[in-house]
């Protein structure tokens, strides 16, 4: 048991039990927090892969992007101090039964296939091969990338601004 | 060393709580926040699986899956506020306008 | 071993920036002072030098008031982020080479992680977090109207922000913050290739700090205080604590990328020897800073404040284009040069 394997099961459990802190609060802004734990885990797990460039990417993106807007969307449909959140009655009985298909199916994959025993090398630096990678192979979807958030932003604004009563 | 199958496990126990939520729960919102957790332990299973075969394109695929992420959340949380401003809820069970 | 060396630096530069901060508010309300044909606070001392203690004793003895109607846990912790954010950022700022002491070379970064812009851009970006959360938990229209202006003007100019810096990092090829200060102190300071990134960024800190005269996110004539409004005692003097860090954590950033970091032209520091170099270097950081802290506060008892709609346009008709238009030609001209 070295550093390693520590962080690793310290991270892994943080992640786990936020991410069933979502799922299962009953309180909005609680979930909310639990995400950012989790995000937060993720990011940890990147940077134990030697993945230093996209841990900050995550928290650049997730934390201070998407999650900023779903506290936002938070803030604008509750007031500060009634934030429950229904849970599902009907829907439970099918919902267990197609999420025990997956886990079925996904600890089958695991438990039967081999893993390579290798271990991975650190890598020194990530930004550097990544941003010849996305300039050289893969410049296309990258353009594509841009292009999609393009039109994700104007799509958003039209649909979230509020209609003008006055109509042509 | 911790091998390649623990990050895979625990990517998938990420899965499944991503779809429990997206199937149990009604608010829009926590919804769309399990579905970020889907997308999440999708990224750790490509960024497992980069490190460990020693290839960076795994990591370009979570760059782009991080982007189409952003897109989404920000068009998604427009169609929830659209919906809040229109019915004044974001549970899903009460916006089944198309069934009377 | 490294981690108790981590820990001291922590320590020392957290106390460090600590004084400063509070030597800060004083220097502030000075500075003010002078500008607007007053004295200023006299009577804590001799030239009223013990203010800021006075300051901190009665921030920590008033009492902390929580509205009824908040949502008390959001309203705790907001004040929380907001500080472990900004003093965060410090970690990877370089103050001065490296001092040795018993043959041991001892590096004054705290953390020197290969991505040091982008990390400082990160935690910047979760600065919104303890804004927008406080004016959101205190269930009072004018912080709500605060925390949201506050998100909106933050995100929008952290774009500009984070591309006014690329050209400095296209130009010395590194997100290393030490790097970078290295690259600078042989030859020509970034400022003389980059003066419209430059610009943009100085603006866009402004911003970012939430300073005049973009202090939409509390605006005292129109909303009170803004989203710390319904704050008192020490969770409102956190809210300032880290007002002021994020100044020093912006201006230091300048410094590093923009003038050289702690080096000075024309100096050779290998002939000082390393400890009394680094104290060279260290006293050049934070003359600089000061420098930098003064325009901050200059500007701010200068100028009045942009109006919302005014600041937005700024934001994203002129700044966004304007580092886009920088990020360009600077591409164009290393081409041409190559």
């Amino acid at each position: 048991m070295n550093w390693y394997d520590i962080l690793f099961y310290a991270f892994a459990l943080i992640t786990v039990v936020s991410a069933a802190g979502v799922v299962l609060s009953r309180n909005i802004v609680y979930a909310a927090f639990s995400l950012l734990f989790t995000f937060f885990g993720v990011a940890a797990l990147y940077v134990l892969l030697s993945a230093d460039f996209l841990a900050i990417t995550q928290i650049l993106l997730y934390v201070g992007g998407v999650l900023v807007l779903i506290v936002f969307g938070v803030m604008l449909t509750n007031r500060a101090n009634k934030v429950e959140v229904k849970h599902g009655g009907l829907t439970l009985a099918p919902a267990v039964l197609v999420a025990g298909v997956i886990a079925g199916t996904l600890i089958g994959v695991l438990t039967t296939t081999k893993w390579p025993a290798a271990s991975f090398e650190p890598y020194e630096e990530t930004a550097r091969p990544l941003g010849a990678l996305l300039m050289t192979q893969f410049v296309l979807p990258f353009e594509l990338a841009s292009v999609l958030l393009l039109v994700a932003l104007v799509g958003a604004v039209i649909i979230a601004r509020r209609e003008k009563a006055r109509r042509v | 060393m911790i091998p390649l199958g623990y990050y895979i496990a625990l990517s998938a126990a990420l899965f499944i709580v991503g779809v429990v939520g997206v199937l149990t729960l009604r608010n829009a919102i926590v919804i769309f926040m399990s579905v970020e957790l889907m997308l999440n332990s999708a990224n750790l299973a490509l960024i497992a699986f980069s490190a460990y075969s020693g290839d960076a394109a795994g990591q370009i695929l979570v760059f782009f899956v991080i982007a189409v992420a952003a897109a989404e959340s920000a068009v998604g949380l427009a169609i929830i506020i659209a919906l809040f401003r229109n019915k004044l809820t974001v549970n899903i069970d009460e916006v089944n306008v198309l069934k009377w | 071993m490294i981690a108790i060396e981590a820990l001291i630096k922590i320590v020392v530069l957290v106390v460090i920036i600590l004084t400063i901060v509070a030597y800060l508010v004083l220097l502030e309300r000075k500075i003010s002072a002078y500008m607007q044909d007053r004295i200023g606070p006299n009577r804590v001392g001799p030239k009223g030098l013990f203010q800021p203690l006075a300051d901190v004793l009665k921030l920590v003895l008033k009492e902390m008031i929580v509205p009824a109607k908040a949502n008390k846990f959001i309203h705790a912790l907001a004040p929380v982020i907001s500080i472990t954010v900004a003093v965060g950022a410090l970690a990877v700022i370089p103050f001065a080479n490296y001092i040795v002491i018993g043959g041991q070379k001892i590096s004054l970064l705290i953390a020197n992680v290969n991505i040091g812009v982008l990390y400082i851009l990160a935690l910047s970006s979760l600065g919104v977090y303890g804004i927008t959360l406080s004016g959101w938990a205190s269930n009072n229209k004018y912080s709500l109207l605060g925390g949201l202006r506050s998100s909106a003007q933050m995100i929008s100019y952290e774009l500009s922000l984070g591309l006014s810096l690329v050209g400095v990092l296209m130009i010395d090829g590194t997100l290393q913050l030490d790097k970078i200060t290295m690259a600078q102190s042989g030859g020509l300071w970034n400022i003389i290739y980059q003066p419209i990134g430059f610009l943009v960024f100085v603006t866009a800190a402004f911003a970012e700090t939430n300073r005049l005269p973009f202090d939409l996110p509390e605006a005292e004539p129109e909303l009170v205080g803004g989203y710390h409004t319904e704050y008192s005692g020490m969770r409102w003097g956190l809210f300032f604590l880290s007002e002021y860090t994020n100044m020093i954590v912006s201006s230091a950033l300048m410094v590093t990328l923009y003038f050289g970091g702690w080096s000075l032209p024309f100096v050779n520091y290998s002939a000082l020897g390393a400890n009394l170099a680094a104290l060279v270097q260290f006293v050049t950081f934070f003359a600089k800073l000061g420098i930098l802290i003064f325009v901050f506060m200059w500007v701010r008892w200068t100028l009045p404040r942009f109006r919302y709609d005014q600041l937005m346009n700024v934001g994203w008709k002129i700044m966004l284009p304007l580092a886009i238009l920088n990020l360009l030609g600077t591409g164009a001209v290393m081409l041409a040069l190559k």
